[in-house]
């Protein structure tokens, strides 16, 4: 298969950036769209040309790394993986495909189609923990936790921190980053003692970084690798109001260890 | 002189750790502000070390080369963890996970780590739980487990697929409140190029900003590796992209002993490899040998489509050959079974090197949906990668690097033999011998990171004699000159060959002579055909751009470099180890089945290798005893 690929090239965070044309020559259906990358770098590297930079690690679709956008799909056109996990199959020969990086004020460009997501760190920082020390937890078993309620915590924590959502969102907003660990971590007894804290801080500190606010659209959740659906964004609504009922005085709810599964 | 102490207290088994928290010495709150531990890596022992010692009141200064410390690799572990809490009543026990483990090594690791290791298994769960952890659940709400590869019990604890990553991201959680709190400072998308010794302790890091290019020294009271094991050595691995040696390898070269760098784990269960631009092998979980069975066609090459194969024509050659444990034999056991059938020809697909996991039965049995809802995720990785549909057809799987049971030397302290060396973690070699059970290595990740280290360390800090030393010692100075130095030689070679090219030559010269079996010849060879390789690269590899920017190929070309180093050492050990045992199988050391020959009379020891300037490293030994657990021929038949 060859394909002509339209690049993202920009040497810098204060550069200009351009697109530049590469032919991609052999390419094997059962190749990955990366891998068919490696293919144009090799190339570039052999006559001494700077090859074109983008993240990637795992090559599984669980660390989160790659991002690019793809004919300006965060992810490209299949729906529930990452970029790692497409297969040139998934192209037709000849055609022309558009690679482009995260387009977020919150999201730097640092080279080609490296962006600097350092932001979603912050945030995680400002309140996306439960303050536990090592040692000392009591048995695992104490705290019981219906399979419904473990269930809906794991969707929420599947997040794999790659920031597609905010790429396809146009506010570029992290809403579904953030609902995605504020609900993790309320839905489960565990989290509960900082809930009302939590939610604040976090989007306290999404609104300093620069994203912007939700538009109700779902593009986010259409191009979640990890199929988080934005019904935890009504989530985090519910519990930032909730948390302001709470922060301004007004009795809270009994925060049980034992609340009862959803 | 080498010596190797491995300090292990004295007494009975099920108390030595106690009684060594008790006698080491404490650091005082007051003193532990003033000094400052360097931990390099953010995987699950790095992110959960790195967290706990500042929660207890360290200066912690973290180092990764990933744009966030939640990327580490440890993430993509899918299948679970183990912990002795005998929440099934069937049988397990502290002694019982300490028995396997033991056992599961072949005998090849000590006994005291691997009882601590068993001890604390118990108290990770605990933690994880309190960190908010979404383990899986029995209905009534009690954490649910699953058996694993080479063991009878059902001790494993997991989420989903995806265990690896939910277990680091509580540990980066952990670490992000540490963050918030001004314990730690985080470096992310830093690498570390060389370690800085002073008077013979380890006191600080020498690093290279990845977007920047700037390289600075960071100087601390002690340093902790946590930086992975080097599976990639082989190209194709199930590794990350940039898991690397270059961490363990140049505090090697500083007089940091290696220890078995032969037990490199192959895993039975990856996608087998497709053409040659394939960058890496994708793992499929362990867990599917609960279910799946292991068969190839009782007629070599056989063309026909598997679904037209009567079971009678089928050898389900692990089931055959290992009745007890059948699909669920160790890691080492059924790589090589499969290799075994492969290399007779009976193998499937595209150049014979696969075998079928095939789930029909189970499907019959429990229903499509009992399938679907344990390994969905599995089953669609496995339909994007090769675009068949596994609930239809059988899959195909081949074994692929995986694991790497040699690192650094390290005492029962997790010292290694420089004074304030720390490694943890996969960096290390302790507590899995010559192979490594299924869910073991995210228990000792976490065991390293939560509750062995941030013990240990302090009785080091408070004993050892720690002068403050200035960013700019001369010390410093001279690591900042060799990595400067080092660099500009890799950007100035401007030859016609890419890293990459080296590394997949390098790849396949050790896959062929040191891979799942090795025999003199095959290792004599390849140890006259790395140096060569070596010098080529040097004098050929092509490293575009500069060295003071964001130059992704400058970083590989480094690690590339340091592999083409290491994987010299690696077939010295293959070489000298006279036995087969675990994952290290010597063709000439072998039953008449095909059973690997283990020599306790000669090799049971650990073999702590010496860096010598340009000349054959020097072995030392450390001897194993086995006070609680007799050695026994490691039978799963």
């Amino acid at each position: 298969m060859t394909f002509t690929l339209k690049i993202w090239r920009q040497n810098g965070p204060h550069e200009r950036g351009r697109f530049v044309t590469y032919e991609a020559y052999d390419v094997s259906p059962g190749m990955s769209f990366l891998e068919m990358l490696d293919g144009i770098n090799q190339r570039l590297i052999g006559t001494g040309e700077e090859p074109v930079a983008f993240e990637q690690d795992c090559r599984e679709g669980i660390c989160g790394s790659c991002s690019l956008v793809i004919n300006g799909i965060p992810h490209g056109p299949d729906q529930g993986i990452t970029t790692c996990q497409l297969y040139m199959r998934r192209f037709s020969d000849g055609a022309s495909i558009t690679i482009e990086p995260w387009r977020a004020n919150a999201f730097p460009i640092l080279k080609d189609l490296v962006v600097d997501r350092s932001a979603l760190d912050r945030i995680m920082q400002a309140g996306g923990y439960i303050s536990v020390n090592t040692g000392g937890a009591v048995d695992g078993n104490v705290l019981l936790i219906g399979k419904d309620q473990a269930e809906t915590a794991m969707d929420a924590a599947s997040c794999i921190g790659c920031g597609a959502c905010v790429a396809a969102c146009k506010n570029a907003s992290a809403m579904l980053f953030v609902a995605a660990k504020v609900s993790h971590l309320a839905t489960l007894p565990q989290g509960r003692p900082e809930r009302a804290r939590r939610v604040s801080a976090m989007l306290k500190a999404m609104d300093q970084e620069g994203f912007g606010s939700c538009g109700n659209q779902y593009e986010c959740e259409a191009v979640c690798p990890k199929g988080i659906s934005a019904r935890f964004i009504a989530n985090l609504n519910r519990e930032y109001l909730r948390a302001g009922i709470v922060e301004s005085g007004c009795p809270s709810e009994p925060e049980s260890p034992h609340a009862e599964s959803a | 002189m080498m010596k190797l102490d491995a300090k292990i207290p004295s007494g009975p088994l099920e108390s030595k750790w106690d009684r060594h928290r008790f006698s080491e010495r404490l650091v005082s709150p007051n003193n532990k502000r003033k000094l400052t531990v360097i931990v390099v890596g953010t995987g699950l022992a790095g992110a959960s070390a790195a967290s706990t010692l500042g929660q207890l009141g360290y200066h912690v200064e973290c180092f990764c080369f990933h744009d966030s410390p939640r990327r580490a690799h440890s993430i993509a572990a899918q299948g679970g963890i183990n912990a002795a809490k005998n929440y099934q009543d069937d049988g397990d026990s502290v002694g019982r996970l300490f028995y396997d483990t033991i056992k599961g090594g072949d005998f090849r690791s000590r006994e005291a780590n691997v009882y601590r290791l068993a001890q604390v298994s118990t108290q990770i769960i605990d933690q994880c739980v309190a960190l908010g952890i979404p383990f899986a659940r029995e209905y009534g709400g009690q954490l649910a487990n699953r058996s694993f590869g080479g063991v009878q019990v059902s001790r494993t604890f997991y989420c989903r697929g995806q265990t690896g990553q939910q277990l680091l991201l509580g540990a980066y959680s952990a670490l992000c409140w540490q963050i918030e709190r001004g314990q730690v400072t985080m470096h992310p998308r830093t690498e570390l190029l060389d370690l800085i010794l002073v008077d013979g302790h380890a006191r600080g890091i020498v690093a290279r900003d990845l977007v920047t290019g700037r390289i600075s020294a960071h100087m601390a009271n002690a340093v902790v590796l946590a930086t992975g094991g080097y599976s990639n050595v082989y190209y194709l691995s199930t590794n990350a992209s940039g898991c690397n040696v270059t961490a363990t390898y140049r505090a090697w070269k500083h007089g940091a002993a290696f220890a078995n760098p032969c037990f490199t784990q192959i895993h039975p269960t990856a996608i087998p490899p497709g053409d040659a631009h394939q960058a890496k092998l994708t793992l499929m979980s362990e867990s599917l040998r609960n279910d799946g069975r292991l068969w190839v066609p009782k007629v070599p090459s056989d063309q026909r489509s598997p679904g037209d194969i009567p079971p009678i024509e089928r050898d389900y050659f692990l089931e055959r050959r290992y009745p007890r444990f059948g699909n669920l034999a160790p890691r080492d056991i059924a790589s090589r079974a499969v290799k075994v059938v492969c290399d007779e020809g009976y193998g499937v697909g595209p150049g014979g090197q696969g075998v079928y996991l095939d789930f029909s039965d189970v499907i019959d049995q429990q229903g499509l949906e009992v399938v679907r809802e344990r390994y969905g995720n599995l089953f669609d990785m496995y339909h994007r990668i090769t675009g068949e549909d596994a609930y239809q057809v059988p899959m195909r799987i081949y074994p692929a690097p995986h694991y790497t049971m040699g690192g650094l030397w390290v005492d029962y302290n997790l010292m290694s033999t420089i004074p304030g060396l720390f490694v943890i973690g996969e960096a290390n070699f302790a507590d899995h011998g010559a192979n490594r059970l299924g869910a073991s290595s995210l228990m000792q990740g976490l065991a390293d990171g939560y509750f062995i280290l941030p013990y240990t360390i302090g009785h080091y800090l408070a004993t050892a004699t720690l002068p403050p030393i200035p960013d700019d010692h001369a010390e410093a100075r001279e690591a900042i000159q060799r990595v400067t130095m080092r660099i500009n030689r890799l950007l100035t070679v401007k030859g016609r060959r890419t890293a990459a090219m080296f590394h997949r030559e390098l790849g396949t010269l050790l896959w062929n002579h040191c891979g799942m079996s090795r025999n003199e010849g095959g290792l004599a060879s390849a140890l006259r055909s790395i140096p060569k390789l070596r010098e080529e690269f040097w004098h050929d590899v092509m490293v575009p751009g500069s060295g003071s920017a964001f130059n992704q190929e400058l970083e590989y070309a480094g690690r590339v470099a340091d592999y083409l180093e290491f994987a010299e050492l690696l077939c010295h050990d293959a070489l000298h180890r006279l036995e087969s045992c675990g994952a290290h199988f010597r063709e000439e050391y072998q039953t008449e089945d095909g059973e690997p020959r283990r020599d306790d009379a000669h090799f049971a020891y650990v073999a702590a290798w010496e860096y010598r300037d340009r000349a054959v490293p020097v072995l030392h030994k450390e001897p194993l005893t086995f006070e609680f657990v007799p050695p026994t021929r490691r039978s799963y038949q």
